[in-house]
């Protein structure tokens, strides 16, 4: 799959960064390399294996409904680049 | 409408997300509790910081599995969470874990009636997923340009029910919508309050002439968080649309934004990369399995649903559809209806009392069924004291009142106050001289013809025993005495 500096300008966009000419360039060639070497998987033959996107016994793991104790409000907002009124200020999201 | 206008009809889906009544959160163990300070209800886990494992709750599992039950779905045996990854100031992680390709529960129904008739929605799937934070948007000068993140709902249980494109109009979608909550409501999961944003709805809507299969550009409607919400906004959006294609215009796909304020829909987000959620299965959980049994013991705990009672209490008591639907409105007052009934035997009585001075007295004191100092059986013991005599009909009204005070039983209350209905042909008779005695113009005129005048000699015996006289006696006596 080939890749262009228009998917990689895309996948920059979704993930919030801001790239250079340069750097559209350098990453259009280094995410080609890692997709051509992930592509040899393809080779394997898996007709009639179901896709496992997990690898340990399948079994419920849940806890029960019980409330625990919350981290207080001040260690909360700690990473906050802005708060007030014990919330994080951000700039107005618009809808 | 003009006839343009009939010649299409309106295709709508709805996407109903329901809060789940747990203690504590889908992921972590803050507490759910509506209304705390902001960001009291945090922890590491839903604030998203790194390294933190999610754990799924186990009562979310059970209470999602009910409601698919409920609406006919079939619960998978295995399902898969999911992120669905997009940026947003309510979201910390960044994603939101939810289920995609494989949800907990899929192709069930939901019968409604919107008044033309029963019909059947398709229900194309339930599934569960975390809630995001809630903005609230600054209103003083200082704090123009901002949005204040509070995070506390961050992660609270949902469970998300998409139906099928086959509702067809604005009164369908509230049918529908009413039927799912009161469907969560029986199954005391969701508290069903649109006002707190414990039930919300979003829709797909499209329009297309009549006969044609193919689908409709369709808009995304969000915040239609009331039954008048979702049906004006349906109608509106209908209405825009319509007018757009018989213009020659096209209908482009977009979210709109429902304005209360106006009762319009406008544009919200233009989507570019239109929802590239990039969806790829939670790895920090495993897939959620449900065994066989699981599913069938969960079956047998459900209640009679709303639907299938409301066509019993019809049958079963020949009571109207209305009085039917009034009375398993909720639970509770259904079980107290019947209660009730099951010790005074005559259902529409009974239903006449609960769905009046019951309800009224329930409201105007803003209580529920389960604080009512009224129990079925006193109200039952009230109904056979006025059956036997015993009091009026008015004056039971009145120990009614006292009886929902006070949680006194009626007959306390009646031989306290000295309400009981008097029957004594003898003491009577003295009153009704009285009267007679009092009025000689009105007796000489009901004499002379004019017996409507009857009803005046009654009231003023009522007057002067409070109501406490016996009616159909007091009537008789004057009539008697008159005659």
């Amino acid at each position: 799959m080939p890749i262009t500096g228009k998917d990689v300008k895309h996948a920059a966009q979704l993930a919030r960064l801001a790239l250079t000419e340069e750097e559209i360039k350098l990453y259009t060639g280094q995410l080609q390399r890692i997709l051509d070497y992930v592509e040899k998987l393809s080779e394997v033959d898996t007709k009639g294996v179901e896709p496992a996107a997990y690898t340990v016994p399948q079994r419920r793991a849940a806890r029960p409904d019980t409330v625990k104790d919350s981290i207080p409000p001040e260690d909360a907002l700690r990473n906050a680049p802005e708060k007030e009124k014990g919330c994080f200020k951000v700039p107005k999201i618009i809808e | 409408m003009s006839a343009a206008m009939e010649r299409y009809e309106a295709v709508i889906g709805l996407e109903v997300h329901a809060q789940l009544l747990t203690d504590s959160k889908l992921f972590c163990g803050c507490s759910t509790r509506f209304g705390a300070s902001p960001n009291t209800q945090v922890c590491p886990v839903c604030l998203g910081m790194p390294g933190v494992l999610p754990a799924l709750n186990e009562k979310a599992v059970l209470y999602a599995i009910k409601m698919a039950l409920s609406v006919d779905c079939t619960v998978n045996r295995k399902s898969v969470f999911a992120r669905k990854n997009y940026f947003y100031p309510d979201l910390p992680k960044g994603y939101q874990i939810s289920q995609y390709d494989e949800p907990l529960a899929k192709e069930g129904s939901l019968e409604i009636d919107a008044g033309e008739g029963k019909k059947r929605v398709g229900i194309t799937r339930v599934h569960m997923e975390e809630d995001a934070g809630k903005l609230l948007h600054g209103e003083g000068p200082a704090e123009e340009g901002f949005s204040f993140v509070d995070l506390n709902r961050t992660g609270v249980a949902l469970i998300e029910i998409v139906s099928e494109p086959d509702i067809r109009t604005p009164d369908e979608a509230v049918a529908y919508l009413k039927s799912l909550r009161d469907i969560l409501v029986y199954l005391e999961i969701c508290d069903g309050n649109m006002q707190e944003g414990s039930l919300r709805c979003d829709g797909n809507v499209s329009i297309r002439p009549f006969g044609e299969a193919k689908l409709g550009v369709k808009a995304e409607l969000k915040n239609m968080n009331s039954f008048k919400f979702l049906k004006d906004a349906l109608a509106y959006e209908i209405n825009r649309q319509t007018e757009l294609v018989i213009g020659g215009k096209r209908v482009i796909q977009e979210t709109r934004l429902f304005d209360p304020a106006t009762g319009a829909t406008r544009p919200m987000r233009t989507k570019e990369a239109a929802h590239d959620y990039r969806y790829f299965p939670e790895p920090d959980l495993l897939p959620l399995v449900v065994t066989e049994e699981e599913v069938e013991d969960l079956r047998k705990t459900l209640p009679e649903l709303p639907a299938r009672k409301k066509e019993r209490f019809e049958k079963e008591y020949s009571i109207s559809p209305y009085d039917s639907g009034v009375l398993v409105s909720s639970k509770r007052l259904a079980d107290f209806y019947e209660q009730t009934v099951k010790r005074f035997n005559e259902p529409k009585t009974v239903a006449n009392w609960v769905m009046g001075d019951f309800l009224r007295l329930l409201n105007e004191n803003s209580k529920d069924v389960s604080e009512s100092p009224v129990t079925p059986g006193k109200l039952a013991k009230l109904l056979s004291m006025i059956k036997e005599g015993a009091i009026s009909g008015k004056i039971a009204k009145e120990v009614f009142e006292e009886m929902f005070k006070t949680g006194k039983d009626a007959d306390a209350i009646v031989k306290g106050g000295g309400l009981t209905q008097i029957s004594d042909e003898g003491e009577l008779a003295g009153i009704v001289e009285g009267v007679i005695g009092k009025n000689p113009s009105e007796v000489e005129k009901y004499r002379a013809g004019k017996t409507n005048l009857l009803g005046f000699f009654v009231g003023e015996v009522m007057k002067l025993t409070k109501g406490r006289a016996n009616p159909q006696l007091v009537s008789e006596l004057i009539k008697k005495r008159l005659g």
